[in-house]
């Protein structure tokens, strides 16, 4: 297992001018990020529905790269997305997935059969034409180029630690500095499809 | 012709209502009414088809397509939509996505004749809930309300739904 932050930081340089949906590890990434205008740190709006969303955004943009941060328990809960990513295939598809093993966020539960699911296995099974899982930051890293260099779409399964939080909702630092709004505009503006 | 054959809707006039309010994309299911028209969508250049297993993925589909510039149309059953509850909430609502629902109405009677099929029982009280406006589609004449459905949409930028309540007749 490795640090989400730890792989974000390594990631940072390899982004080029991707699209990033950072789903789970987005309280990383808005500190890590220098080009938030391409960010898309949605917070969640709906459990489950990440990888529908960075694919449609894919569908909709398929000069530009889209790379997604989901996590295992959003791919639980909306497996069969998988399916019709393979199935539509978009090559500028990218779809890394954080499994901490846990909900995170609601006290660090286990999720259903947390330490025996091949994600890999099942994003392999489902059509995706290349597949990777990583249990070492070094490993993952080095992969990076190989990853980001041919065409999607591309699954990753990461071990990542668990950022579990406890404390009530009402207590925790708010990570998202900016509306769904302006994260929409700021990112439609910057790619030139609104004004 | 009797009035009751007169009454159909048919599906070419379904997509003409969709290519002229520039939709890109069907994000769907399949249901017991839509076979027609998804031949018909099949055939059609101008649009992508994206099928999904399960309708509560179809509407953060759609939401990025919007986000990134498409124009989708959700076209699901009844029970589908009720289905996607939270993720209409989350998605469509919280991300202000102008998105239209064409739904089939499983279950359906025009005259509300009783049936043993409970999925229109609950459609509309589901999307009053929701406070999703919609407007019912059973026959040709009124497709207009398909336009009215893609206005308001836009205009309010929130999900809007048709209801489809008769079965696709194929008239070519």
């Amino acid at each position: 297992m490795f640090s989400t932050e730890d792989f974000l930081k390594a990631f940072k340089s390899h982004r080029g001018d991707a699209i990033v949906v950072p789903g789970r590890g987005g309280k990383h990434w808005v500190k890590i990020s220098d080009q938030p205008d391409l960010d898309l740190p949605m917070g969640d709006p709906a459990m489950g529905g990440h990888a529908a969303f960075a694919f449609g955004l894919a569908m909709a943009q398929p000069k530009r790269r889209v790379v997604l941060f989901d996590s295992e328990g959003d791919v639980q809960m909306g497996l069969g997305i998988l399916l019709t990513i393979a199935e539509q295939n978009p090559a500028n598809f990218y779809h890394f997935m954080l499994d901490n093993e846990c909900y995170a966020t609601t006290g660090g539960q286990p999720v259903p059969n947390a330490k025996n699911v091949n994600y890999e296995m099942l994003a392999k099974g489902a059509g995706y034409p290349r597949t990777y899982s990583f249990t070492e930051l070094e490993a993952a890293v080095a992969a990076l180029p190989e990853i980001l260099g041919k065409p999607g779409p591309v699954f990753v399964a990461m071990k990542v630690h668990a950022d579990v939080e406890n404390k009530p909702i009402g207590e925790r630092v708010r990570w998202r500095k900016r509306s769904w709004a302006q994260v929409i505009g700021d990112l439609q503006r910057k790619i030139g499809i609104a004004a | 012709m009797n009035d009751a054959s007169k009454a159909h809707l048919s599906p070419e006039i379904v997509l003409n209502q969709l290519k002229k309010h520039g939709v890109t994309h069907v994000v769907w299911l399949p249901d017991s009414e839509t076979n027609w028209l998804y031949l018909l969508m099949k055939a059609e250049p101008s649009l992508t088809l994206v099928a999904v297993p399960r309708e509560g993925l179809a509407c953060s589909v759609a939401a990025g397509l919007a986000v990134g510039g498409a124009v989708p149309v959700v076209l699901i059953q009844n029970t589908g939509l009720m289905e996607s509850g939270d993720s209409i909430r989350g998605w469509l609502f919280g991300l202000e996505i102008p998105v239209v629902f064409v739904v089939g109405m499983r279950g359906w009677t025009r005259h509300g004749a009783p049936t043993a099929d409970t999925a229109s029982v609950y459609t509309e009280p589901f999307l009053n809930a929701f406070r999703i406006n919609y407007y019912l589609v059973e026959s040709d004449a009124d497709a207009d309300r398909i336009s009215l459905a893609f206005n308001e949409s836009k205009k309010t930028k929130r999900p809007v739904a048709v209801l489809v309540g008769d079965e696709y007749q194929f008239n070519g």
